[in-house]
């Protein structure tokens, strides 16, 4: 039996996910700085481009590695990556250039995403502040994952630490908000879930046919716009339902 | 003239196959591509070609195909009941489809996943660098009767080449190493994972395999609320019943369900060929003596072309021995086209 890697008392921490794999942890929970951090590492391992590492990733809290152990030793790639933890303090670095400022238009509440009264009343808020509270925070896409494109985003205002429900719902539709755990996740396929529907987008996240396959990239920054159903059908034609983007500096 | 593959009749799980599009984990696609991915080096090495050349994979029974040319097939992954107009054919062998001749791909004989593997490859989905189809993320879709495919040209030239039998398609032993969560169990919990026998369940699909423990389910310490993290194929969930699953080809990108260990690349052809009431065991290795089984794996890869030989046909189960000679093609004398 092998030895099991657990977290020792600090963070990062350098651990393999399976034979050709290597995670790189900055928290055991959801904050900003571990977020960032994971981000801007990956970006960091990217410019590296070091021999052997054939391919990168950030989930919310880590950076991924997945590398040819039979060309890169997992001894090497375990030094070159301690002495990139140890380089600057990855929880305050800038984020990854190039991200970009998103504004989707989304209809919050109606028939279209029936689940804004339950979800406000979780929050402690009426309908009418649930939408201001939601569409005014900018967001951030903390990692894409679970399906192809689909981006978790946040962090919320403290009062949307509201659960996920243990029952699944019904299906709920490409494009639709939810909202749970002071996190959106904005769905690129449709799917029961346990978070809460409070928003419908006509955006489609991943387009495999199209140039442009996927829309959002880790880091990139989310405002919700409110539209009416009316305007959201309009957009449905438009390959990107409606949604803006701009260049952050 | 581009050659045709035609599907008559397609079996209920048929699909373009390829090696998979590694490259977007970022943006949560998994890799995808042949839920037996040492099949596609053996049917690349049967007809001497590249081994990511997309093939046909076939889960539980095949179909009926025809082609518009002469065309090479090799056939590997789990054996399967295989005719050309009526005549009985090797499986994990190379063969000549004279153009019009219909190919009846049957049931299965053991393990999960068949494959057809085409001389010059077939295309697929033809997207983000690869034919495969990947079904969980919307890419392609399973193949279905009157389908067309088109086959790639094909500059080799021999058939009738077989390989040994491998015997990953009944279960058996299991290599894995410990995952960055598998400290979230006990020990004991750890060292009976691998003291139990595990039967696979009929639910799997080509994003994982479940797997029945005899006896109880495996308790996560650490309580479940994981936090969202990276899923790699091999990786064995714990689900919230206790029940270990698999995942291989077309998982997730990330996932909450706390991983328990993970099962080595070169092992997963076995998981995902080994069939419903089948058992596996898992047995536990440290890291660098799961590198010298990949490295091992990679030699055994690289050196399969040496390992065909012709196939030897018994005279008296040959029907027609000239017809046979015609259809099946016999060794052209090129051997050595490595």
């Amino acid at each position: 039996m092998t030895v099991t890697q657990g977290p020792s008392d600090g963070f990062p921490v350098i651990r393999t996910a399976g034979v050709d794999g290597m995670l790189v942890t900055f928290g055991n929970t959801l904050t900003e700085p571990a977020n960032r951090a994971a981000l801007a590492f990956r970006e960091a391992v990217e410019a590296a481009t070091w021999d052997g590492v054939e391919e990168t990733s950030s989930s919310l809290l880590s950076t991924y590695l997945r590398f040819d152990p039979l060309h890169l030793s997992h001894d090497t790639l375990m030094a070159q990556l301690e002495a990139l933890v140890q380089r600057q303090d990855w929880y305050a670095a800038d984020l990854p250039a190039g991200r970009r400022l998103w504004r989707i238009p989304t209809v919050f509440g109606t028939s279209l995403a029936p689940e804004l009264r339950q979800a406000a009343q979780a929050a402690g808020m009426s309908e009418e502040d649930a939408i201001t509270s939601l569409s005014e925070a900018r967001v951030r896409v903390q990692t894409i994952g679970f399906a192809p494109g689909q981006p978790y985003l946040g962090e919320l205002p403290e009062a949307w630490d509201i659960p996920r429900q243990s029952q699944l719902s019904d299906r709920i539709p490409e494009g639709a908000l939810a909202v749970a755990i002071r996190q959106l996740v904005l769905f690129s396929v449709s799917t029961p879930t346990g978070w809460q529907h409070v928003g419908q987008t006509a955006i489609r996240l991943f387009q495999p046919e199209t140039d442009e396959p996927f829309l959002l990239r880790p880091g990139d920054e989310v405002q919700f716009v409110p539209t009416d159903p009316e305007t959201l059908d309009t957009m449905r034609r438009d390959p990107h339902g409606g949604a803006t983007n701009e260049r952050l500096p | 003239m581009t050659a045709h593959l035609k599907i008559l009749r397609a079996g209920p799980g048929m699909t373009v196959q390829d090696l998979g599009r590694p490259g977007y984990l970022d943006v949560g696609l998994s890799r995808g591509g042949a839920a037996d991915r040492l099949a596609l080096h053996e049917g690349a090495a049967l007809l001497g070609q590249p081994a990511n050349l997309a093939a046909i994979e076939m889960a539980g029974a095949g179909g009926e195909l025809k082609a518009t040319q002469d065309t090479r097939i090799a056939l590997t992954g789990a054996p399967m009941r295989v005719t050309l107009d009526g005549a009985k054919l090797a499986w994990n062998a190379s063969h000549l489809l004279p153009a019009g001749a219909r190919l009846s791909i049957g049931s299965m004989l053991g393990g999960s996943y068949g494959y057809l593997h085409i001389g010059g490859g077939v295309t697929g989905s033809h997207c983000l660098g690869a034919e495969s189809a990947h079904l969980s993320a919307g890419i392609g879709a399973r193949l279905s009767d009157g389908d067309t495919l088109t086959i790639g040209p094909d500059d080799g030239t021999q058939v009738g080449m077989t390989l040994p039998p491998d015997d990953r398609f009944g279960g058996g032993t299991v290599r894995i190493v410990a995952s960055f969560q598998s400290h979230l169990f006990a020990d004991g919990e750890l060292a009976r994972l691998q003291a139990t026998a595990l039967r696979r369940d009929a639910r799997a699909n080509r994003m994982g395999v479940r797997l029945e423990p005899d006896g109880d389910g495996f308790h996560v310490e650490g309580g479940r609320n994981v936090i969202s993290e990276v899923i790699v194929p091999g990786d064995i969930q714990i689900t919230g019943d206790g029940t270990p699953f698999v995942l291989i080809s077309e998982c997730q990108t990330t996932g909450g369900y706390p991983r328990i260990g993970t099962v080595l690349p070169c092992d997963l052809p076995r998981v995902a060929q080994t069939p419903a009431g089948a058992t596996l065991q898992f047995r536990w290795v440290g890291i660098k003596d799961a590198v010298e089984m990949e490295r091992a794996d990679a030699k055994m890869r690289a050196a399969l072309r040496g390992r065909r030989h012709p196939l030897i046909r018994d005279p008296h189960k040959m029907p027609d021995l000239l017809s046979y000679q015609l259809i099946s093609g016999v060794v052209a004398g090129d051997e050595d086209e490595m």
